[in-house]
């Protein structure tokens, strides 16, 4: 009669390794040199969104996009859970670069046959993103919004609300016959960037009109599915870096403000909200960590583990960014104030690659809690 | 006796209580005595000193020892019902009592023969608790307890408490509190079950009427008690063991299994706050875990206490959801007839007794809201609350 409750997977290791602690101090030193927040803002009213220049730093002299691609395949043969530190780095600093849609496309790339793009990707020559929008997520059939033409070599339709596309050198199409593989700037494609919510990480429709396309053969739904997961991993971690900074950044302010002869931060009301963030990020921190080590490992408990990172990463940043800005008061609201910064990619960050709502809905089919 | 110039490893630990099995047959032996001989070899809780139960081992090493005994049928020392000796008397006398005090009480605690608890709490002093007013004055050759206690766990079992009580009133509050051990069968006093909203009587209230403690039953200096209190509580933190915590343990497990076998329970509604709770309580594993490996690892966190805040909060939302489930049978309760409970599992309670009993967790071992305050002064460095009973003497206090 009794349903027998799921298994426990090993957890593995969740802590930091020497060699993660190094990488980060290596990323916030260059992120807060070459990016702070107020240069980060400046650059949201100019018409260069991405930071080619950061990115460039960051992919050549660090080489954070290499980190998951084994020496042999021309990447650095570290792990995602090092991707992982990288993205708390750069969630930390809302950092306009590609760095998540790099993320999914390297896992893509990682199950092909497609070895000099994936060189030149981990390498930092080219960047490569999943033309899909951004908030289809892992457990849901993808979209497939293009249709081949002639003799398979030609795409014809729309993709619509694709992320880190503004820059990219190459698009990963999913077409029925599984993935093409397109010059983001050659014939018959046409990319149009609009206004977006996350300013520091703008939408970008594409169109298709006989775009000579490259057909990968063998990926299917399960791949692309994969990538996702992995994706998902990836921005669990750039959310736990989000909420962390906010969090550091509302205490300081709350200790440095006094109204009504006190400090804000002795107000017991306001000191038990930022408790009760602390809390929800210490858990934030732990699914990240959890994700990317399966991530890291091939864990067949990735689906979950994704899963669970972002139901829960995604509520976790999201108040963090509105209790911040809120906590912050009249000053939170001004333009002039980073708190917005964090506040849209918060907001924009819980909905890519699927809302804590769809990961919900994929796990009640992963640990048989089925509606 | 071997003398050695360092504490044994875990090879050697293996290796004496393969002996001390060879010497102790567990079958054939008296449960007191091959428990008494096991403290006298060591072998109790190996992190303690030589010649108090242990080898001066590390901590961690303990799991081991307690896994071979266990696999080879010895005899428990009652760890369920003498949890606040083991877990914070025991911790308690060995950093500040003397030698004399340290053997007088640390086998039989350890042997289960004598059962402890711990009389902090009173009806007047729950939160603060440096504001307890039972006191303690000096009679010429004894300390004499007058007051009342509450929310004692055990005092119906115990042989001995750990008491707080007020020595100098005139004193600002934290400063005239010391620590005693009270005999738990000396004249005056009184044990009475407390009736919860469970009705079961779990706790019990304990009333002090002239109850004589000789000098030597004062742990630290006179005047010194709020710091030993304070080292008796650092040790009720949660516990958390090694190893891989299971995936829906705790509350989550009996209403993961009632959504499982009852689909007609199901609404849309119902079926989103069942996966909100199953991502929480996931991510409290996972956090608890991540907690465990820290302190392996040296690096002993301030997260017990976030801990211990979500799963008072899960129990009490997993319990309510599980109820709501049941329909009709939500409604039914199993019995509200005052009795003491046996000491248990709770996952083999009734779902309303758990729901019922589960409103405590945010209550018992430090409010939810005593707990962030922790969090936001220790964790986050935020400045304590403005306080009225700075540099006031106790008995100025209003109360």
């Amino acid at each position: 009669m009794s349903a027998p409750a799921p298994s426990t997977p090993e957890t593995g290791d969740l802590l930091y390794s020497d060699v993660e602690d190094d990488l980060r101090a290596s990323v916030r030193a260059l992120v807060d040199k070459q990016a702070p927040w107020d240069a980060v803002l400046r650059r949201t009213d100019t018409a260069e969104a991405v930071d080619t220049d950061l990115w460039k730093r960051l992919t050549q002299e660090i080489g954070v996009a290499g980190l998951a691609v084994p020496e042999e395949r021309g990447g650095a043969g570290a792990s995602w859970r090092e991707v992982a530190v990288v993205a708390e780095e750069l969630g930390r600093a809302v950092a306009p670069v590609p760095f998540l849609g790099t993320a999914v496309a390297t896992a893509l790339l990682l199950g092909t046959g497609e070895e000099e793009l994936l060189a030149a990707v981990a390498a930092g020559e080219r960047t490569a993103v999943l033309a899909v929008g951004a908030t289809h997520g892992a457990g849901r059939p993808v979209p497939v919004t293009v249709e081949q033409q002639g003799a398979g070599d030609l795409l014809a339709g729309t993709v619509t609300a694709v992320i880190d596309a503004v820059t990219a050198d190459v698009l990963l199409v999913p077409v029925e016959g599984g993935l093409a593989v397109v010059d983001a700037d050659g014939d018959g494609v046409t990319r149009t960037t609009s206004e977006s919510l996350d300013m520091t990480r703008r939408l970008t429709d594409i169109t298709f009109d006989g775009a000579p396309a490259r057909l990968v053969e063998g990926v299917d739904g399960a791949v692309i599915d994969g990538a996702l997961q992995v994706g998902a991993a990836i921005l669990a971690s750039e959310q736990l870096g989000l909420a962390e900074r906010v969090l550091a950044d509302t205490v300081a302010y709350l200790r440095d403000r006094h109204q009504f002869g006190r400090q804000l931060a002795s107000y017991q009301a306001l000191k038990h909200r930022l408790a009760d963030l602390w809390v929800a990020i210490t858990q934030a921190r732990a699914t990240a960590r959890y994700a990317a080590r399966c991530a890291a490992d091939g864990s067949p408990d990735l689906p979950v583990a994704a899963a669970v990172a972002q139901a829960h990463g995604s509520e976790v940043a999201l108040l963090a960014a509105e209790d911040g800005l809120q906590l912050h008061g009249g000053i939170g609201f001004t333009w002039e104030h980073p708190a917005h910064l964090f506040l849209k990619r918060a907001r924009a960050d819980a909905l890519l690659l699927g809302s804590a709502d769809h990961h919900r809905s994929v796990l009640a089919g992963l640990v048989d809690l089925p509606a | 006796m071997t003398t050695t110039d360092s504490p044994p490893d875990a090879g050697a630990l293996a290796q004496r209580v393969e002996e001390f099995l060879a010497e102790h047959d567990p079958s054939t032996t008296d449960s007191a005595e091959f428990l008494r001989e096991r403290f006298a070899a060591g072998l109790a809780w190996v992190h303690y000193p030589a010649g108090l139960g242990g080898l001066g081992a590390e901590n961690g090493l303990q799991t081991a020892v307690d896994a071979a005994f266990a696999h080879a049928g010895a005899p428990e020392n009652r760890p369920r019902l003498n949890v606040i000796g083991l877990g914070m008397a025991a911790p308690t006398i060995l950093r500040f009592g003397d030698d004399a005090q340290k053997q007088r009480w640390l086998p039989s605690l350890w042997t289960g023969e004598d059962i402890w608890c711990q009389l902090f709490s009173e009806p007047g002093a729950g939160s603060d608790l440096a504001g307890v007013g039972t006191s303690a004055m000096w009679d010429g050759d004894a300390w004499v307890l007058n007051g009342q206690k509450v929310w004692t766990s055990m005092a119906h079992h115990a042989r001995w408490g750990i008491i707080l009580a007020r020595t100098d009133p005139e004193a600002v509050k934290h400063r005239g509190l010391s620590y005693f051990v009270v005999d738990m069968t000396a004249p005056g006093v009184e044990v009475r079950g407390l009736r919860q909203i469970t009705g079961e009587a779990e706790f019990n209230e304990v009333f002090l009427t002239d109850v004589r403690v000789p000098d030597d039953q004062r742990l630290g200096e006179v005047g010194q008690g709020w710091a030993v209190a304070q080292y008796t509580l650092m040790n009720e933190r949660v516990a958390i063991g090694g190893g891989t915590l299971p995936r829906e343990s705790g509350a989550i497990g009996p209403l993961a299994a009632r959504w499982r076998e009852h689909p007609e329970a199901r609404t849309p509604g119902l079926h989103d706050r069942m996966l909100r709770l199953w991502v929480q309580t996931e991510a409290a594993r996972l956090t608890a875990e991540r907690l465990g490996q820290q302190q392996a690892a040296g690096q002993p966190g301030p997260e017990g206490s976030g801990v211990k805040i979500t799963y008072a909060r899960l129990n009490q939302e997993c319990s309510s959801l599980e109820l709501e489930l049941r329909g009709e049978d939500g409604l039914r309760y199993p019995d509200y007839t005052e009795r003491r409970p046996e000491v248990e599992d709770y996952g083999s309670r009734d779902a309303g007794w758990r729901y019922l009993r589960f409103r405590a967790n945010s209550i018992e071992g430090g409010t939810t809201e005593i707990l962030r305050n922790v969090v936001a002064e220790r964790v986050l460095g935020l400045p304590a609350e403005a306080r009225a009973d700075k540099d006031v003497p106790w008995k100025d206090l209003p109360r």
